[in-house]
């Protein structure tokens, strides 16, 4: 692999960049691989990755029904923070956020991972006592974050409204070492550095069909033919449970669609990210100057990845509220992601019933930011059969009734 | 030069004369100017600096989807950023500025970045800036941003002036695009008496036919629209709006229409834009077709501006682009503009038509003005100084090399017409490859499907594709019939007027002029001008693998815009799909989006801003407690006193002072907002027994049961006291966060799994004024007040002892009295009509003076239910606690067979004996624990974080008795009674406190029961 740097693109302007390589190939798929990992999104390629540099399997096909990178991880609002309050999530949260710091060092590609800080916002005496709550546990669970004062939060959002005749703000929770990354960027490396260590990346390929023999994994069937494989990993986010059907067991898990949307672009004029929770809004500035903005998520499943419109009405009114300088910018565009949402809103990051069949899923609202961390864990458990990050990830919770509920503490995804 | 021609101009008004400055400089236009058209009568070219390169540039279009002409308007609270000039009204005193410059729009610093712009291909942040590590948040990150974002920021503090509002609205055909397509369709399908609204973007009708010319029924279009219009407005079923967008197409016939009331006339009063929402059963998008540039180096320079635009400027407005001019194009469309500037006296140097064979009667008609044609030719570059000043004209086939140069001071470029699909597209319809006109145009078979699987979208004119006038009508007729009957209204055959143009002959495809330009060339030539894509940079993307169309869009940048890629996303599918060796069609294009067109976002917000966000409910008492000092705070939507102040008092001396009044006088709390259900019908009883753990089908009447209610999960979601009203009727209470969500979770279990159950639920929180009585002297007081008022309720003990309620009067007032308490102290919670709250709270506040009565706020309940260890939902659960944490077991039905949540609380970590359970905490040094502190136990976890063995739910100072009180869970807590732990707070300090019993105060509760 030809690697990045200054001095690289400096060399190949002078020969009008006609030198540079593809970033990963594009390879018509092998009869057998070790392990397939089905879905190329963010989750899969970081669980190939890893396999690859921590463990050394690197016979490795990522299967990918449309482009890499095109599902959720490329159409999320990119908040990056591991202020969650329970001990199971902020420590997976945490080592994505860690590995977030270095990523585009380890990588060799620049995801522009900008720990500019999040805010979240504390609008009710219910939300201050949430967030104090969980600064406490964050604390304890190595994670870093603060409780400040209102005039603490204007002086960091110059542009935010304290005195909201409605809902005033009474300070918030900040994790300076938050923020946000370029989500195709963090595809995209991950794809260059799969591909560079031999890993077939294969692209407009859709698995129809999940063989097993003897209750183990065999092979997947795709639209470019049967591969088999002696694992798989099923990483589809919200076709989680559309996989989990081929394979023949069902998933707790419901898909709905999520909303963002993004303003013209305008001068920086906020450099960090801001939830507010009780009106259901939140915001920051991407580097090109758009306001990117993200709301709830619809109240029925659906596959289409199209929310209702009073979603974004209601999302616009609550920052317009916050931020009352937004009024006069205007939406550019606004899409939909299809999340995959299990019973306590947390991911399943599981061994199945089927032998050697793995499944990463649920991330919901809010997986962009666990990433590197996800997939770090997930290759642990696929290579060893055991990690302590997916522990109380596994489906069995559901029986167990060992819920790990982050919407406790005033808390919200995304 | 660009100039005002003496003549021409249909849209302006020259007896109007209008003065407006642009950066500080004062201009002059006239009514019916855009700030476009008026910027060029002005001989201001520039109008703007590109996004990455910071290049200088001109207007290259007259509408919507104008790339390089955006501009800061109004100043103030009216300031806006990225406003098109071409969409701008002009009014008078407008005020504009050209943005992403410093210092200014002539000489500005970041044009450095054009000098770089070899370095700075697409995608070169993702392989710089890696090393080192810091730099990018601190120096690159930070420098980027600066340079990139368009428009100023809105000031930080600015307030908007302006307010927008919301209609709704129901048709059975929306028609989008006032062209004569659009007035055609609706013609057509108001003939069937179907209601029918036309919406019109611009402020003027009919679109472009007035400037392209030919005939309509035998008129000039401009007759016929007037008549068309005429005629439409006469109908009773036809709603016309202009300054109209529509702006998205969602499921089941959902639209959006964007008008913009006044930002024509700022000030002038009512809202600035309205968003109507509409449902429609049908929906005709006429929305026409948008002109592609040509690809050759320098079409980004100012002056070269699209054919079909430029001719507007000289049609609608009288203003000549510059006063020698070239006209490029690979279609006949073009030499209408070479005729329109011939006719306005402005020198056409040239028309290079790319095609060898040329074109048809309109070439002829050019060609016999005396102007030169080529054919076969191409722009191989524009010189530019800093707008147009030579072009360099080559082989189309070739490289670029062999030049003739011509002097000209502005370019007509043309590359074919793409019909506008968005619409159709917002919602899943999907397109098909024209090969002959090179477009992609709505594929009449795949239209967007409503609920009943058939199709709700119907393109008309040029939006489906076809040009010529004739062929515009005919389609526009049939969609506006078949619209209607697809709506249910019978086809009524209503003619097409005839429409007449000339003959057009076949253009040709051209994605990069001249075919095989070099390498240099092709880094000068611009696709996306606003993002500075060009070329080379889709040519690069492909290169490197980024073959999908979503990854070269994403790695270049082009078409991410504020146009959108209306004006490039062809031109740069072409490229990548010749890069890879691909059909376009293979290709296919990136998806789109609502908006059509950017839409503010105030207007999304609509009224719903300031003190209406969202509506503030208050209590019968409200005022009263506004205007006694309360210090409110939110809770849901209502608010409520959170103690009452008086002066000098701070906040927790007032709290201290409520709590101590209530134990050892009277407190009168506004307790309206408690959620009240009357759950009722013969199977009331029963149904309750599900939504309860605890047996509510047994209660007698007259009595009173605190009750839990717990998730299908198992977890604890409210609590509150039932009362039995009579044989099929209950009253639950809620609390006040829970009413609604309450009333909706038992409505969505009698609606989805006992619908055969005969129950009714009706949420009556609001009929109600509720006031809780409390303390030692409430018997007094209610006594008090009926001794004055000559009798009433009787509230002995022996006549409504503890956990039982009764109507009656009270002080004259009709009331229903429940003897319940929340804070261990005698108590009465009495419930009056709403309309008598205010009148009740004053009779008690006068009767109870003699016995030192004082309303006491949410903080002081919060304190009195902690003293005598009750729990609160929300502090002491959080929806993963079940009441077996909390001691309830007593609550949990045995006898019944099923309740929601038992099932789930027999799961093996529901029956965890090492779950954290509820313990009162008492700190060593009696002073308050931090709000949800953690106890600390030995060592660490698997990952690395200390192990934690409980936490502090609620904790507060206690008045009654002088010291901080707080009630936590704790992993084996209630066998632990008189241990000390650790709690860490995050002020450093580390706080130590005791477990004890959570009932602080009146153990026996005896207090309660007097
Ligand atoms: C609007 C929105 C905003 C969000 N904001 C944030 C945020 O701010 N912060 C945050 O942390 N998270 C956010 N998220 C969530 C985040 O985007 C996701 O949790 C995360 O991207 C999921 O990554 P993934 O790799 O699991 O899934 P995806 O990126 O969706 O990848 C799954 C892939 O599987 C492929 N696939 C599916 N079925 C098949 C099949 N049969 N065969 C082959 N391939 C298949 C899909 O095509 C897709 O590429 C947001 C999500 C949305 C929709």
């Amino acid at each position: 692999m030809k690697r990045y740097s200054a001095f690289a693109v400096a060399r190949e302007a002078l020969r009008y960049h006609t030198g540079w390589e593809r970033a990963w190939r594009s390879p018509e798929p092998k009869r057998h691989y070790d392990v397939v990992i089905v879905g190329a999104g963010g989750h899969g390629l970081a669980t190939a990755y890893y396999l690859g540099k921590n463990y050394g399997i690197t016979n490795v096909a990522i299967v990918e029904k449309g482009w890499l990178g095109g599902g959720n991880t490329g159409r999320n609002t990119t908040i990056i923070r591991s202020n969650y309050l329970q001990d199971p999530s902020a420590a997976i949260y945490e080592k994505a956020r860690s590995l977030y710091e270095t990523m585009s060092q380890d990588l060799n590609y620049n995801v522009m991972f900008s720990p500019r800080g999040v805010i979240m916002l504390a609008q009710t005496e219910h939300e201050i006592r949430g967030y104090k709550r969980t600064a406490h546990a964050n604390a304890l669970q190595g994670v870093q974050t603060e409780w400040i004062s209102p005039e603490r939060v204007k002086e960091i959002v110059p542009i935010i409204n304290l005195h909201g005749p409605r809902y005033p703000v009474l300070g918030g929770l900040w994790q300076e070492r938050g923020g946000t990354a370029r989500h195709d960027a963090v595809a995209w490396a991950y794809a260059r550095a799969c591909s560079d260590m031999g890993m077939d990346i294969i692209q407009k390929c859709e698995v129809t069909g999940v063989r097993t023999e003897g209750g183990r994994v065999a092979g997947v069937d795709t639209t470019k033919g049967a591969i088999d494989c002696d694992k798989i990993g099923m990483i589809v986010a919200g076709n989680a449970s559309v996989l989990s059907e081929m394979a023949g067991f069902r998933l707790p898990m419901e898909s709905v669609a999520l909303q963002a949307m993004v303003s013209e672009p305008i001068k920086p004029c906020m450099d960090v990210v801001v939830m507010a929770n009780t009106v259901h809004g939140y915001m920051s500035q991407s580097d090109k100057g758009e306001m990117v903005i993200g709301g709830g998520t619809d109240g029925f499943n659906n596959y289409t990845q199209r929310g209702s419109f009073h979603h974004i009405e209601e999302t616009v009114r609550a920052l317009c509220e916050t931020f009352p300088m937004v009024s006069r910018l205007k939406m550019l565009r606004q899409w939909g992601g299809i999340v995959d949402v299990t019973g306590d809103r947390s991911p399943l990051i599981s061994k199945t019933p089927v032998g050697n069949c793995f499944v990463n899923c649920g991330w919901g609202t809010g997986g962009f930011k666990s990433i590197p961390g996800s997939g770090w864990a997930m290759a642990e458990l696929m290579a060893t059969g055991h990690s302590p990050l997916t522990e109380e990830f596994s489906m069995n919770r559901f029986k167990e009734g060992k819920f790990i509920d982050e919407s406790v503490a005033a808390g919200v995804a995304h | 030069m660009s100039t005002r021609l003496a003549n021409q101009g249909r849209l302006i008004d020259r007896s109007k004369q209008i003065e407006f400055t642009f950066n500080g400089k004062r201009m002059k236009g006239y009514a019916g100017d855009t700030l476009a058209s008026a910027l060029l009568s002005n001989d201001q070219m520039m109008m703007g600096r590109s996004f990455k390169y910071h290049r200088p540039r001109g207007v290259v279009a007259s509408g919507s989807e104008e790339p390089n002409a955006l501009m800061q308007l109004g100043v103030g609270d009216r300031y806006e950023p990225n406003q098109r000039a071409t969409t701008t009204e002009l009014f008078s005193g407008l005020t504009a500025q050209s943005q992403n410059h410093w210092p200014s729009l002539e000489f500005d610093v970041l044009s450095i970045n054009n000098k770089l712009s070899r370095f700075l291909t697409a995608g070169f942040y993702y392989k710089m800036f890696i090393h080192p590590r810091p730099l990018w948040k601190h120096v690159y990150e930070p420098i980027i941003r600066r340079s990139a974002g368009l428009g100023a920021a809105p000031d930080k503090e600015l307030k908007d002036a302006d307010t927008y509002e919301h209609f709704y609205f129901f048709c059975d055909v929306l028609v989008i695009g006032g062209g004569v397509a659009g007035l055609q369709a609706a013609k057509a399908a108001a003939a069937t008496g179907a209601k029918v609204m036309l919406m019109e973007q611009n402020n003027h009708w009919g679109g472009r036919a007035p400037v392209d010319g030919g005939t309509i029924d035998g008129d000039t279009p401009e007759t016929w629209i007037e008549k068309t219009l005429e005629e439409l407005r006469g109908m009773e079923n036809v709603t016309l709006r202009d300054r109209c967008m529509g702006s998205g197409v969602y499921d089941h016939g959902y639209a959006l229409g964007y008008e913009r009331l006044t930002d024509h006339v700022p000030g002038q009063g009512g809202p600035r834009h309205r968003l109507w929402r509409i449902r429609a059963s049908q929906i005709v998008t006429a929305t026409g077709a948008i002109e592609r540039p040509l690809s050759f180096a320098g079409n980004d320079v100012p002056g070269v501006m699209l054919a079909g635009s430029m001719r507007d400027y000289l049609v609608n407005w009288g203003v000549n682009p510059g006063q020698k001019v070239v006209v490029a194009t690979n279609n006949d469309d073009a030499y209408r503009t070479a005729l329109a500037l011939h006719e306005a006296g402005v020198e056409v140097v040239r028309v290079v038509d790319a095609r060898e064979t040329g074109g048809g009667a309109l070439m002829e008609a050019v060609r016999e003005k005396g102007i030169r044609v080529e054919l076969g030719r191409a722009i191989a570059k524009v010189k530019d100084g800093p707008r147009v000043t030579k072009v360099a004209i080559c082989a189309q086939n070739g490289e670029g090399g062999a030049r003739e140069e011509v002097e000209a001071d502005a370019v007509a470029m043309s590359g074919g017409w793409s019909p506008v699909v968005h619409l159709w597209s917002h919602c899943g319809g999907k397109l098909t490859w024209d090969e002959a006109q090179a477009h992609f145009r709505p594929d009449p078979a795949r239209p967007p499907l409503g609920a009943d699987g058939e199709g709700f979208v119907v393109t008309a004119g040029s939006a489906s594709g076809p040009l010529g006038l004739g062929a515009v009508l005919e389609d526009a007729a049939a969609a506006g019939s078949k619209a209607a009957e697809a709506a249910g209204f019978p086809a009524k055959s209503v003619a097409a007027s005839q429409g007449a143009s000339e003959d057009e002959a076949q253009m040709e495809a051209v994605w990069l002029m001249p075919a095989k330009a070099d390498i240099k060339l092709r880094m000068k030539t611009w696709l996306d001008y606003q993002n500075d894509v060009k070329v080379s940079d889709v040519q690069l993307a492909a290169r490197e693998g980024y073959e999908s169309v979503e990854h070269t869009k994403r790695y270049t940048t082009l078409g991410m815009a504020t146009d959108q890629g209306k004006l490039s996303n062809i031109n740069g599918l072409a490229i990548l799909a010749d890069s890879l060796g691909s059909e376009i069609p293979q290709v296919g294009t990136t998806t789109f989006r609502p908006p059509f067109h950017p839409i503010s976002l105030g207007v999304i917000g609509g009224e719903a801003r300031g003190d209406i966000f969202q509506p503030v409910r208050k209590t019968p008492i409200y005022d009263w407690n506004d205007s006694n000092g309360a210090d409110w705070e939110p809770v849901g939507q209502w608010r409520r006193p959170f103690a009452y102040t008086r002066s000098g008092e701070s906040r927790h001396d007032a709290v201290n002072r409520e709590v101590k009044n209530t134990r050892e006088n009277l407190g009168l709390l506004d307790a309206s907002t408690l959620g009240k259900l009357i759950v009722k019908g013969p199977d009331a009883g029963k149904f309750l027994d599900m939504m309860y753990t605890n047996m509510m089908s047994t209660l007698k009447i007259g009595k009173c049961r605190y009750g839990l209610m717990c998730t299908e999960n198992g977890f604890l979601m409210d609590d509150g006291v039932v009362a039995r009203i009579d044989e099929d009727t209950w009253l639950c209470h809620t609390t006040t966060g829970g009413a609604e969500r309450i009333h909706g979770w038992m409505e969505e279990w009698l609606q989805t799994e006992w619908w055969d159950w005969k129950v009714y639920v009706a949420n009556v929180t609001e009929q109600y004024a509720q006031v809780a009585v409390v303390g030692p002297k409430a018997r007094k007081v209610l006594e008090k007040l009926n001794t004055k008022a000559g009798g009433g309720m009787d509230v002995s003990k022996e006549a409504l002892p503890f956990m039982e309620w009764r109507d009656g009067k009270i002080g004259g007032f009709d009331a229903r009295a429940y003897r319940i308490s929340f804070s261990g102290e005698l108590s009465y919670e009495i419930a009056v009509a709403a309309s008598d709250g205010q009148a009740f709270w004053d009779a008690l506040m006068e009767a109870g003076k003699e016995f030192n009565v004082m309303p006491y706020g949410t903080e002081t309940l919060h304190i009195l239910r902690a003293e005598k260890g009750f729990i609160m939902i929300g502090d002491e659960t959080d929806g993963t606690v079940i009441p077996q944490d909390l001691g309830l077991n007593w609550a949990l039905s045995k006898k019944k067979e099923d309740y929601l949540g038992k099932r789930a609380q027999q799961r093996s970590h529901m029956a965890d004996p090492e779950r954290w359970q509820l313990v009162g905490l008492e700190t060593v040094d009696g002073s308050v624990l931090p709000d949800g502190a953690y106890a600390v136990g030995e060592g660490v976890n698997a990952n690395g974080q200390r192990n934690m063995i409980g936490r502090v739910t609620s904790t507060y100072h206690s008045a009654t008795l002088d010291r901080g009180i707080a009630m936590g869970l704790v992993k084996h807590g209630p066998k632990r009674m008189g241990e000390v732990l650790e709690f860490p707070g995050t002020d450093g300090k580390i706080y130590q406190a005791k477990i004890v019993d959570p009932v602080f105060y009146d153990k026996e509760g005896e207090k309660q029961n007097v």
